[in-house]
């Protein structure tokens, strides 16, 4: 332990912390900017300097570590005065222009500026325009913006591994831009957004889709239907003022029917019929000797990272489409039957935790008269909370009400997509009792869960042992993908998700998304499994129901035209 | 004799390309001594020298030597050839005129700590000295003096060149280190010290090419005499890139605690035309600028700590009647508008604010106001930056602030 004063007040710090987590642990809050939890310290900003005795320099909090006998100012005169020019600083070479901003009101700068007391700039500005990068469906990043935190290079290149962001030139030319180009699209950029979720200001944000979404409401003529991801219910609530982890599934389903949507819907119900599909694309890999190891297909950032940097491996990912793609399919196909309404007159919108759902929406692939896109919009949590708010919703309080029939059942083997390991604990669940026709003594398969990078388990299926693996983050999917591409990989399944922890930390999740916070949304996730009467995608007598009445047997020719997909190299 | 001529005894006396000249001239006795030594020795004598870092912060030898000997194996030694500081070129001359006097240095503090690499990081527009150094190394490896098995003495040290054009703050030892590994050249936060963490996190001592060339003579002579010579605090002789406006200008060696007037006038031999001085710069850009009252300072590490810069380098810039301080200041700071490498903020955004506000005073049209920011942003600037370069670039500001306010108060408008 380690004895010192912080603003005259005796503290006790273990070895090794930083000045600023011992003023934290102390409640004495010294503001950030650069410092982001769980990733590197950058130490950039200069904005939480304080003074140390005995010392001329200010040092950085978030960067210098407890000494014994330190005597620590966190807010003196010098401290404060420094903040508050350095911001100035930043401000005098920023776009702030905060009512026009996406950010407003959920911008660290702003926020910073205000307590700072900063109402005026004693610097002019020397803001030198640059162009916005709109060159993509998913991500729009505007540099005018930027304050070079280095979040996002830190996001880009050492946890998802892809270092499509880098900084380009120095001194006062110095920018934060894709490392080869100008545009994203010059670039491996696989649309995860976890620079978007990180990034402190409104220099990279989702392509804002909420009034494609309202246009669509508003006309009569078309018949509006929304899907909702599993991992949005848990996180909904956060990004509306509730703690994090609440579950709120039925006031997501009660708010969209108040914003006026004619069906809601559960994307789990697709997530079962992805287990159903996907199960038996596995057993029959393993029996009719095909690629093997198989990898999931419901993550479409893994897809654009894989057909970008691991094309020789695209015969090892399952064929099936993403849950949500098979939503779209059967949205215009089996609905409107069933509805009795025109495929054209259907407007299907998605409430997603992920960005790069909004790339994976609009590819030729996915659009089953290959002419109109599946899914028409693609919104993120964050984009629906802007709705809920624009409509003046009291969200917390607003009455529940239960999804929409036909998809009406779902599993609590769904919901647990939404947690890095939850496809593979929901397949194994079925493809162990399909195979082994016996029912699982124990459905929990506990070694996939957790938030350790890479997992692995054994189980038996058909008389034969077989490893599978878990990835969450590109840093890891990378290291099973090389594996793949050697031909050493030991597994027969794997599973990969992009964000970290999975799609409840996924790119369109709620601004200041961290571990903690993303460690609750799982227990949150696992609870709404636990809750559930039914909790094995073969089981859901919905899903029983469609395939007597419409699919007829899974991996069948209308499985195949509606449910699977094909991916193709972009190596570049 | 104002001169002592220790760094500077073999210059235009041997042939720089020749190690049989060098070897004439007592070049490698300290070698060859030294290796009869123990290796804490060497680093005991070192010590004894009291001798301070010439590259600018003055920083005691001995520390960094001991650390590095302390530190587990790979561990590397780098020579700081980058001489990026407007006004220096001791550097420079050292290289061209005698560049054994470095290798040794060098192989002598590997064989005191350790070390089996080095890298020699010169400046990119020092073409001729790269040259002489890559022949250097050569004939140094053909006579045994560097490479495998140095002396038969069973010890290996490898030196590389690398060089890189056209930035300064690479002369900042942990933009250096990235350089070396090949990235941009950007400071890291300190610490760990690159002793500690250096080249690909591996401990790293860097010196400056005259604190290499001064360990030679503190072995050949022992530490307890090398630190008779100088003053109590700064122990050794010092070169002086003398520049500016002054008669002789050119490189001299001097004893610490020579004044800075002796330098111009006796050997210097003052400023033309008589004209008087308005103003010295020391150390460079980054260093103050005194007025000519202040001539009589010596030179020395304590006196230079008060300016809390590099001041240590050893340039002296003499500045005439005919200049404006506004116009040497904005040359300063322009200079480290470009140079920052844009990593930190105050930096990156300060120096481009600073110029605005001396452009505003210099013009008539600041307000006290201004000057109230001007002070202001310099001290944050300095005290909040990064690395070294933001932490003394304002240098320059703050001691003409302290020392010409009155150019200040004739330019701004009440
Ligand atoms: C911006 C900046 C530029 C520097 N440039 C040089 C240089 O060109 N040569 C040099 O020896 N030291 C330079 N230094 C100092 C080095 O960081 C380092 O302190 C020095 O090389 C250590 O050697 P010494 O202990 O022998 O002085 C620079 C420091 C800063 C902050
Ligand atoms: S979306 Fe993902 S891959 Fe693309 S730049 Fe951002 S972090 Fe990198
Ligand atoms: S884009 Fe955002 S996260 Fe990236 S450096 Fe700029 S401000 Fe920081
Ligand atoms: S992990 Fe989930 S949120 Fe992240 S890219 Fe994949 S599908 Fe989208
Ligand atoms: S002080 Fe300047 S040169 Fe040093 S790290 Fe900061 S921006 Fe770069
Ligand atoms: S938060 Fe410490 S330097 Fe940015």
């Amino acid at each position: 332990m380690v004895n010192l004063k912080i603003n005259n007040i005796d503290i006790q710090a273990k070895e090794n912390t930083t000045i600023l987590e011992a003023a934290r642990q102390n409640h004495i809050d010294i503001p950030t900017l650069c410092n982001y939890p769980d990733l590197s310290i950058k130490s950039e900003c200069r904005v939480c300097v304080v003074e140390i005795n005995g010392q001329k320099k200010l040092h950085t909090s978030c960067s210098t570590v407890v000494k014994d006998g330190m005597v620590v100012k966190t807010n003196s005169p010098k401290v404060l005065n420094s903040r508050k020019t350095i911001i100035e600083l930043i401000l005098a070479n920023h776009d702030a222009n905060c009512t026009a901003c996406p950010k407003n009101y959920n911008c660290e700068l702003q926020s910073l500026a205000n307590k700072l007391g900063i109402d005026k700039n004693r610097f002019p500005t020397v803001l030198d325009i640059q162009p916005i990068d709109n060159e993509n469906p998913v991500l729009i990043r505007n540099i005018n913006r930027c304050i070079k935190c280095g979040r996002c290079i830190d996001m880009c290149k050492n946890v998802q591994s892809m270092g499509v962001l880098d900084v380009m030139g120095r001194s006062k030319d110095m920018k934060i831009t894709p490392a080869y180009g100008k545009f994203l699209t010059d670039e491996f950029c696989t649309y995860c957004g976890q620079c978007s979720s990180v990034c402190p200001v409104g220099a990279i944000i989702e392509n804002d889709d909420t009034d494609r979404v309202w246009e669509a409401l508003n006309n009569p003529s078309l018949h509006v239907i929304v899907q909702v991801a599993p991992a949005v219910r848990v996180s909904l609530g956060e990004e509306l003022g509730m703690e994090p982890g609440s579950i709120v599934t039925e006031k997501v389903v009660a708010a969209l029917k108040y914003l006026g949507f004619d069906g809601v819907f559960d994307t789990d119900f697709t997530a079962d019929l992805t287990i159903i599909e996907e199960g038996n694309e596995l057993i029959e890999r393993i029996t009719n000797g095909g690629t093997l190891p198989m990898m999931t297909s419901c993550c479409p950032g893994w897809i654009n990272f894989a057909e970008q940097k691991y094309p020789e491996i695209l015969d090892n990912i399952s064929s099936c489409k993403s849950p949500q793609q098979m939503f779209g399919a059967l949205a215009k196909s089996y609905y409107p039957k069933k509805m009795k309404l025109k495929p054209d007159d259907i407007f299907v919108v998605s409430i997603m935790p992920c960005t790069a759902k909004k790339y994976e929406a609009q590819r030729d692939e996915m659009k089953i008269d290959n002419v109109h896109s599946d899914v028409d919009v693609v919104l993120t949590t964050r984009e629906l909370g802007k709705m809920i708010r624009q409509m003046g919703i009291n969200f917390e309080n607003i009455e529940e009400v239960p999804f929409d029939k036909p998809f009406g059942i779902t599993t609590g083997a769904a919901a647990i997509f939404g947690a890095t390991g939850g496809v593979m604990e929901a397949a194994l669940r079925t493809v162990y009792e399909v195979v082994n026709k016996e029912e699982l003594t124990d459905i929990n398969f506990t070694a996939v869960r957790g938030t350790e990078g890479i997992k692995e388990a054994e189980v038996e299926i058909g008389g034969q042992k077989i490893k599978v693996a878990v990835a969450h983050t590109l840093e890891n999917a990378k290291t099973l993908s090389e594996q793949v591409k050697n031909g050493t990989s030991p597994y027969t399944f794997i599973e990969i998700m992009t964000c970290p922890g999975g799609c409840i930390g996924g790119g369109g999740q709620p601004y200041g998304t961290t571990k903690a916070v993303r460690d609750k949304r799982i227990e949150a996730i696992y609870q709404v499994d636990e809750n559930m009467p039914i909790r094995k995608s073969h089981k859901n007598p919905d899903i029983i129901a469609l395939y007597d009445e419409y699919l007829l047997k899974p991996l069948g020719k209308k499985s195949h035209h509606l449910l699977h997909t094909h991916y193709s190299s972009r190596k570049k | 004799m104002i001169q002592q001529k220790v760094i500077s005894k073999r210059f235009g006396k041997v042939d720089p390309l020749s190690i049989d000249s060098y070897i004439k001239f007592d070049g490698y006795n300290a070698l060859e001594k030294a290796l009869t030594m123990h290796p804490t020795q060497i680093i005991d004598e070192i010590e004894k020298s009291k001798i301070r870092g010439r590259g600018g912060a003055g920083f005691p030898a001995h520390i960094k030597a001991r650390a590095l000997a302390n530190a587990k194996q790979p561990k590397y030694i780098v020579c700081n050839a980058d001489e990026g500081e407007p006004g220096n070129f001791k550097d420079r001359i050292i290289m061209e005129n005698d560049p054994f006097s470095i290798l040794e240095g060098m192989v002598i503090l590997a064989y005191a700590t350790g070390a089996k690499k080095g890298y020699i990081y010169i400046r990119g527009e020092y073409q001729n000295a790269i040259k002489i150094m890559k022949m250097t190394i050569q004939n140094a490896i053909d006579k045994g003096y560097l490479g495998e098995n140095i002396l038969n003495k069973g010890f290996d040290f490898n030196l590389e060149i690398r060089t890189g054009a056209g930035s300064y703050v690479v002369g900042e030892e942990f933009s250096m280190i990235e350089s070396i590994e090949g990235k941009p050249g950007r400071s890291r936060v300190k610490p760990p010290y690159p002793t500690d963490k250096g080249i690909h996190d591996k401990p790293t001592l860097i010196n400056n090419v005259e604190t290499f060339a001064n360990f030679p003579h503190i072995i050949l002579m022992g530490g307890d005499n090398y630190a008779k010579i100088g003053t109590p605090s700064s122990t050794g002789t010092k070169l002086i890139s003398l520049s500016g406006n002054v008669k002789n200008k050119g490189l001299y060696e001097v004893p610490f605690g020579t004044s800075i007037r002796d330098v111009i006038f006796k050997l210097g031999d003052g400023v033309s035309y008589n004209r008087s001085i308005k103003m010295v710069q020391l150390g460079g850009a980054s260093g103050p600028i005194i007025p000519e009252y202040m001539l009589d300072m010596a030179i020395d590490f304590e006196r230079f700590e008060n300016f809390d810069s590099k001041t240590g380098t050893g340039a002296i810039i003499v500045i005439d009647e005919r200049f404006d301080i506004f116009d040497i200041l904005l040359i300063n700071m322009n200079f480290f508008v470009h140079q920052s490498c844009g990593k930190c903020a105050p930096c990156r955004e300060g120096h481009t604010q600073i110029v605005n506000l001396l452009n505003k005073i210099k013009n008539h049209r600041g307000t006290e106001q201004d000057l109230m920011s001007l002070e202001n942003l310099a001290n944050v600037i300095q005290q909040t930056s990064l690395c070294g370069l933001g932490q003394t670039s304002m240098t320059s500001i703050i001691s003409s602030l302290r020392y010409f306010r009155d150019d200040y108060f004739a330019k701004v408008r009440y």
